[in-house]
């Protein structure tokens, strides 16, 4: 399927579907009688993903969807919904079956109104030879990385994906955007061990998946022969894939304004509370950005410092905790997010001026993670994560790689592995890195930590 | 909605097509949420479209589209075809799918009362009331509860002549309480964490109880603030049957699906560290392990008529008196491995591809009360509610955090501890269960949010388990 022959085509349609939708929205019989405000975020999604395992492509996929999201308050009173569905019939009803849900509400005591005209500067990157892709291009890339080495067997997933959006509201707010990402990620097993690669772009085009295929290998292969090493404190370098895990905790349950107003945030704005090294940026006008250019609510998305040189500058707010914290929206506001509440979407650490290798070659005695596995957080406020290591890790003696190491569990405060003193190097090699929550949300380097706590082995 | 399926798969074996199936479905999704005794967001969501699978050689190839109409519906069969005939680019060898009954059949969960025909104002009333409840306790900072429902209709048509509609109600929800110390925070959940869900009406929620659960889980949340650690060292563990649901959720429900035996999730959800050719002999934990995994439990959430393939639901040992014997698996991947298929592929909404899913990956009870089992244990923890859950990519090693603990001294309850945790290898711990409570204590326990594949889908399952006993486990990891 194109994108002509789709009845939603492209930003323009998406944008007369949203003021649609607000229009009738303002002449449904039932908001004559009420104040009715309405936020519309209409979306299309196309998206095709070629997944490969035992060294063949198993599944093949390709998806087209138009969806419509909703948000009415009625007299301060509050419902969402969302449809599929965008015949005007199947709209009409879900304005209807909305505006009743709404009415039969207590007031919301925190909501912000519906979203006033601010513009956008910018339509967002996109590539149109990545949104229509072919599956034959997809498979082509996806054998280039099996290619890379036939006696291991490989697995992952090679996808690409467009999302055009329109925001419509009843205070006035009309704004559009596009995006697009290809993303490859993968591993080569041997018998004993596996070995990960990953990239990001906006342009199918700019992936290498024969580089990443190599890779992948390469760390397969090396770790094909490990040893375990006692739990304990480590130093360790850490690729962009674990640093991005890292960034991910810290922004869902650090920089999450809702979670800061009810006391579950580390984060204390103006405090040093992370090594000087360290500068961490919500960065949507970053080049490599694949981001659309506003945020859920329609806000537009702007870059500002999370973090600056150590010290904790700024939360990640939606219009609803910046009406509770008596401030302005930062533009980050997520699906589902008045129960979770904003997070970063485009976050950045920014990067140093070493090469990783140089990271490793300062090492005295540690171990090299290059991914991260299943973390989970035991307490919020102190950030204290639980998870394991996976497809390569490795012991590195006198700056050296001397083997590779079985997995390991840690248990580990994030906020006291980054804290003032603890961050000995960061690295120059920043990417699009997939943390273990999916690819295009953060942009991280490698990073050098004078302690990790290591509590068990993983072996069987 | 039976023809545009039968239009989807007619487009996809027109363009060349094997094997082909569709599905149809229209799901709607009701969801409340109350925070600090108000309304935080009433959602509902409808999602509606056509799933096509079409399979040529080694690859299925699947397209979606959310329009439904003749003309969609076929062009999404067509571009199934298509995307699987360019997998030929990387090919393996070539899938066949196990047999199945092929049936011609309507079924409909068993419900009572609709959730969505209880009126809105009565379902917000319950959370925002629970909510102010847990609020008025002193030291508690945030009080969330939740109700959730859906209403799933689908319709499935497949190229061997399956034609199946069911209707599935699924209902739950859940609330918790949190106290925010000086440098931490306590948080308790009741019926479980995220909230406990069944198939069924509304009648789910009226049995829960939350309003006569509120204060207390409250009060406890406080309590833990000051409660001391949980002790560090190895002892007797005795879990509450929604944690040990977890457990068998994440250290047998995963470890068994066999498209991860296969290797076919090795990249991302991982693979598993049993090996087909130890079907039959290995032994997965001690002689009161009996593990089924049966989507015919009335009320259960991974109860349904036919899975996503048309296969009929049915109960299949998966170990048996500790010993492994049973998979999770669907008609490919049955076929590949030899063995008869499970019933068990579902997929997350009209536009993803099925996968093998858990059904009701359950224990079987033993004998005796969760009081004789902590009557009986002379040192030891007594841990509930899940607080945090990670394993790692063969399901041998993991780490789970729970919100509350006891101390056992003597065969009794001592104090209140926090922060416990506990962690293990999976088959030696399993090999260590030496107790397990009766019928009387076995709950159905629904995790509605289990992750897999890629995209993420999110699958409900279903753990049926009474509390249980574990000797000799490390307790008490810290960070």
């Amino acid at each position: 399927m194109t994108t002509d022959e789709h009845p939603v085509r492209d930003l323009t349609d998406l944008q007369a579907l949203a003021d649609r939708v607000v229009e009738l929205v303002r002449t449904s019989p039932r908001a004559q009688h009420a104040t009715v405000e309405a936020n519309v975020l209409v979306g299309r999604t196309r998206h095709g993903l070629t997944r490969f395992a035992n060294s063949f492509v198993h599944q093949h996929v390709g998806e087209d969807t138009v969806s419509v999201a909703l948000t009415l308050a009625v007299d301060g009173r509050t419902a969402t919904a969302a449809t599929t569905d965008t015949r005007d019939d199947a709209l009409r009803s879900l304005i209807a079956s909305t505006l009743d849900s709404a009415s039969l509400q207590p007031v919301d005591p925190h909501w912000p109104g519906a979203t006033p005209p601010a513009p956008v500067t910018r339509e967002g990157n996109f590539d149109a030879a990545t949104a229509d892709a072919r599956p034959e291009e997809r498979a082509e890339r996806v054998k280039a990385f099996v290619d890379a080495d036939r006696d291991l067997r490989a697995a992952g997933y090679l996808d690409t994906e467009a999302t055009w959006a329109a925001f419509a509201s009843t205070a006035g707010q009309r704004v559009v955007g596009r995006t697009s990402r290809a993303t490859v990620d993968g591993i080569h097993q041997t018998g004993s061990s596996a070995g990960s690669a990953h990239q990001t772009s906006q342009r199918l085009t700019e992936l290498d998946a024969a580089a990443a295929g190599a890779l992948a290998a390469d760390r397969g292969r090396r770790s094909a022969e490990f040893v375990d090493v006692d739990p304990g404190i480590y130093e360790v370098v850490l690729g962009p894939e674990a640093v991005a895990t890292i960034l991910t905790f810290l922004g869902v349950y650090g920089f999450n304004a809702k979670m800061h107003l009810e006391g579950g945030s580390y984060a204390k704005i103006g405090e040093q509370q992370l090594d000087a090294q360290l500068t961490i940026l919500e960065d949507p006008d970053d080049p490599r950005s694949v981001a659309l250019p506003f945020d859920n609510e329609g806000t537009p998305r702007r870059t500002y410092p999370l973090v600056e040189a150590g010290v904790t500058r700024n939360l990640a707010h939606d219009r609803r905790t910046a009406r509770r914290a008596g401030t302005q929206t930062t533009g980050s506001a997520v699906p589902g997010g008045a129960g979770f509440g904003a997070v970063p979407t485009t976050m950045r650490l920014v990067a140093g001026t070493p090469p990783a290798e140089q990271l490793v070659a300062d090492v005295g005695r540690g171990l090299l993670v290059t991914q991260f596995h299943y973390c989970r957080v035991l307490d919020p406020k102190t950030l204290v994560v639980t998870g394991l290591t996976r497809n390569g890790t490795f012991l590195v003696e006198d700056g050296e790689v001397v083997g590779a190491v079985g997995n390991l569990r840690f248990t580990q405060s994030f906020v006291q592995a980054l804290a003032q003193g603890q961050v000995a190097a960061i690295g120059n090699d920043d990417r699009y890195a997939d943390a273990e929550f999916g690819p295009g949300a953060v942009i991280a380097p490698s990073l050098r930590l004078k302690a990790w706590n290591f509590t068990g082995g993983a072996r069987g | 909605m039976f023809d545009y399926a039968r239009a989807a798969v007619e487009a996809a074996l027109a363009a060349g097509a094997t094997y082909a199936d569709a599905r149809v479905v229209i799901r709607r999704q009701e969801r409340i949420a109350a925070h600090n005794g108000e309304v935080e967001s009433v959602t509902h969501a409808e999602d509606a479209g056509v799933g096509v699978r079409a399979l040529i050689g080694s690859s299925w190839g699947f397209a979606a589209t959310g329009e439904l109409t003749d003309v969609a519906a076929k062009k999404a069969g067509a571009e199934a075809t298509a995307t699987a005939k360019a997998s030929a680019l990387v090919p393996g060898a070539a899938i066949e799918l196990a047999d199945v009954p092929v049936a011609q059949d309507v079924y409909e969960t068993p419900h009572a009362e609709n959730p969505f025909d209880v009126p809105l104002g009565d379902k917000v009333d319950l959370v925002v009331g629970v909510t102010r409840t847990m609020s008025e306790v002193e030291g508690i900072a945030v009080a969330t509860a939740h109700l959730g429902f859906w209403d799933t209709d689908k319709w499935f048509v497949s190229s061997q002549g399956h034609r199946i509609h069911q209707h599935l109600v699924e209902a739950g929800g859940g609330m918790d309480a949190t106290a925010v110390g000086e440098s931490e925070t306590q948080r308790r959940s009741y019926p479980q964490s995220f909230g406990h869900y069944e198939t069924g009406g509304y009648e789910v929620i009226r049995r829960f109880d939350l309003p006569g659960n509120a204060a207390r889980i409250a009060e406890e949340a406080v309590q833990l603030l000051s409660a001391p650690d949980c002790p560090a060292g190895e002892m007797d563990l005795v879990l509450e049957s929604s944690q040990l649901a977890l457990q068998i959720h994440e250290s047998v429900g995963h470890a068994i699906e066999l498209d991860r035996i296969l290797g076919w999730e090795a990249a991302f959800a991982g693979t598993s560290f049993l090996d087909l050719e130890q079907l039959g002999s290995l032994q997965y934990g001690s002689e009161l392990m009996n593990i089924t995994a049966d989507a015919t439990i009335p009320g259960a959430l991974a109860t349904f008529g036919y899975d996503d393939e048309g296969t009929p639901a049915r109960a299949v040992d998966i170990v048996r008196e500790g010993t492994w014997v049973g998979v999770l698996s669907g008609r490919d991947t049955a076929h590949l491995a030899g063995l008869e298929p499970g019933g068990m592929v579902r997929a997350d909404g009209f536009n993803r591809l099925p996968m093998v899913r858990m059904t009701n990956v359950g224990l079987k009870p033993g004998e005796g009360s969760l009081d004789e089992i902590i009557a009986d244990t002379r040192r030891g923890v007594y841990l509930a509610t899940n607080r945090s859950w990670s394993i790692d990519d063969r399901r041998l090693n993991f780490q789970f955090g729970c919100e509350i603990g006891w101390e056992i001294v003597d065969g009794k309850l001592g104090r209140m501890v926090k922060n416990p945790t506990y962690t293990g290898i999976t088959p030696r711990f399993w090999a260590s269960l030496d107790r397990l409570a009766g019928e009387d204590e076995w709950v159905p326990w629904g995790v509605p949010n289990c992750g897999k594949g890629q995209p993420m889908q999110v699958g409900h399952t279903g753990h049926p388990a009474s509390p249980g006993r574990f000797t000799n486990v490390r307790v008490g990891v810290k960070g």
